[in-house]
């Protein structure tokens, strides 16, 4: 095996890797310390280094066709902690780098300082959080050992929980604290697998754990319970019910980066989980289960889509459904249609990312322009705000999966594997979870498209429908991922392993 | 039985008492301490498996340990953070539940966490 001789020894500029947690983490620090105006600033200006960071990353792994490896203090795994980036991480800290931005650029407005100086809590903390976030999103792309990820779930969760109740009323402020339990409850989940994990092996890096686990009561009874903790993270259902009151009362700047990034941590960490670390356990069945929840998410969460009144409670149920997707690439991932699977869950993962984040700034720009955002208020304000809606309309067909759209590849992707592998039924659900996505969008966009101009309170800034525009037009830009990208999300992958079995 | 064992089974006890308070107890101050019980108990897995280190002829192995202080200070930030939530909560409805029926609005899902 090529990976085993470089997993424990760092690589060529494997020193990059440290860089992209511990520039936003030195960010929060110097935020706090210097408050006020300068936090918005040190956000924005860190913001396209992190960038930087991550395309870097991305170029070195391209280049030598081998995941990056380097080792904190020279210390080698048991005794120190790796980091390691493979396909996977570089896509998704790149994803991480331009979505944080987009996010940054439109809440300027309503996280702004006022000119005299005086420092108020919300803008302070929303800045500053949002650089934790990046800094924690970092580790747990880039961690190498469990232990470690456990520390980086909780920043996570620390740095997610109180963006839900920025502005302070009662409802968000309950939906954040509902939000924290459930976190904090998967956390302990994890924790626990990881002791029984670190009890039966003695160690907890995950390329030393893949070499040593056998099937055994202890490594099962871990993976169930590290899993169900990871899912109340990610908010897969029945563990769904903390997210739609938390992402919908969000600021929406907040909910853009909630609902395209913050679920996608802990997923990309049961991705590591069952492809890193549990690679050799016979695991047809549990990977059935999560596709099963998966398939539940996407039945359910749409269903419950369609019956909100509110467009914001509308796009957060859809973020329900379409986690659900993220989960049917676990029953494909063995066999000769593993490399389209990974590729369509990963596909999944991004083109959500970028087409949730640009319908929830549109959400945010509608219920700003309008001053409110039901449903049944939305007649003819297409005609008023007709950038807005469109980047909503194109975000809305990444979800329902029309072509071109990164949401269409992902769908495409994973239904070709289901089909070849023979598992009928998660295309079945796939195509019935399209339909539903139509459904609800129809109700949001047909309304909006007809009728009288309705009067607006502010018409929205050029600016802000440009930024919600441009991560839509990524989103569907996804659709024309050339196949080196493709090989490119292989590199490091560790089904290629598969010979394990 | 020994010391291993019964360290376990309390361990197995404070997780299963500790979830049930989550679960089933609105309130959350309780869930809080709750959270704590179960957390009480993970730290307890951690100290046998750092005895397990033990038998291997090491005096105690040190990694489970310094998990444990981790963990320690992790629950404690996590304790603060939703303790000062529930506070506010508390400022600005009169009540701390997470019941849905009891606050100024109901959350939209109408869901209670689980």
């Amino acid at each position: 095996m090529t990976e085993g001789a470089s997993a424990f020894a760092a690589t060529a500029g494997g020193s990059l890797l440290a860089l992209p947690i511990l520039v936003p983490a030195a960010g929060v620090l110097l935020s706090f310390l210097l408050g006020g105006r300068q936090a918005e600033r040190i956000a924005l200006a860190l913001m396209p280094v992190q960038f930087g960071f991550a395309v870097a990353i991305a170029s070195l792994i391209w280049r030598s066709g081998q995941p990056l490896v380097y080792v904190l203090g020279g210390y080698a795994p048991p005794l120190g902690i790796a980091l390691r980036a493979d396909g996977f991480s570089a896509v998704m800290l790149v994803t991480t780098s331009l979505i944080m931005p987009a996010a940054g650029l439109y809440a300027r407005t309503n996280f702004a300082t006022p000119n005299d100086g005086t420092e108020r809590r919300a803008p302070l903390v929303f800045w500053t959080l949002l650089q934790a976030i990046q800094a924690a999103l970092s580790l747990i792309f880039l961690g190498g050992d469990l232990f470690n990820l456990y520390v980086a779930l909780e920043l996570l969760t620390f740095a997610a929980a109180p963006l839900v109740c920025l502005d302070g009323r009662p409802e968000t402020l309950a939906a954040a604290l509902r939000y924290l339990m459930f976190a904090l409850f998967g956390a302990l989940f994890y924790l626990l697998g990881v002791a029984l994990l670190y009890g039966a092996y003695g160690t907890l890096d995950i390329v030393l754990l893949s070499r040593q686990i056998r099937a055994e009561p202890a490594v099962w009874l871990a993976a169930g319970l590290m899993t169900a903790g990871l899912l109340a993270k990610t908010a897969l259902f029945p563990l769904h019910l903390w997210l739609p009151p938390a992402h919908a009362n969000a600021p929406a700047a907040a909910s853009a980066v909630l609902s395209g990034l913050v679920v996608k941590g802990s997923f990309f960490l049961i991705v590591r989980l069952w492809f890193n670390v549990l690679p050799a356990l016979p695991n047809a069945v549990p990977e059935a289960i999560l596709a099963a929840l998966g398939s539940a998410a996407i039945l359910a969460g749409s269903a419950l889509a369609l019956r909100q009144e509110r467009l914001k409670l509308l796009i957060a149920y859809s973020t329900v459904a379409q986690i659900g997707y993220l989960f049917l690439m676990f029953p494909l991932a063995s066999g000769p249609w593993s490399a389209e699977a990974f590729s369509g869950g990963v596909m999944q993962a991004l083109s959500h990312a970028f087409a949730k984040a640009a319908m929830f700034l549109s959400a945010g720009l509608i219920a700003e322009s309008l001053g409110h955002d039901r449903i049944a208020g939305l007649g003819g304000a297409g005609r008023a705000m007709p950038v807005t809606f469109l980047a909503l309309g194109l975000g809305g067909l990444s979800l329902m999966g029309l072509p071109p759209s990164g949401g269409f590849a992902a769908k495409w992707l994973l239904m070709k594997a289901s089909i070849e592998a023979g598992q009928w039924v998660w295309a079945v659900v796939m195509l019935a979870g399209g339909l539903l996505a139509g459904g609800y969008l129809y109700r949001v966009l047909a309304p909006a498209l007809s009728g009288n101009r309705p009067q607006l309170k502010s018409p929205p800034r050029r600016s802000r429908e440009n930024v919600a525009l441009a991560l839509a037009l990524a989103a569907v830009l996804l659709a024309f991922a050339p196949p080196t990208f493709f090989a490119f999300l292989q590199i490091g992958r560790p089904a290629a392993g598969a010979a394990l079995r | 039985m020994s010391s291993a064992t019964l360290a376990g089974l309390v361990g197995a006890a404070l997780v299963g008492l500790g979830l049930y308070g989550v679960i089933a107890d609105p309130q959350p101050l309780r869930k809080i301490l709750a959270f704590n019980l179960i957390g009480s108990g993970v730290f307890l897995v951690f100290g046998i498996v750092a005895r397990k280190g033990a038998a291997a002829g090491l005096s105690a192995d040190p990694v489970p340990q310094g998990m444990v202080i981790t963990g320690i200070v992790v629950a404690f930030a996590a304790s603060a953070l939703a303790v000062a939530l529930t506070l506010r909560l508390f400022e600005e409805t009169g009540r701390a539940t997470l019941r849905p029926d009891a606050g100024t609005k109901p959350p939209d899902d109408g869901a209670d966490a689980e």
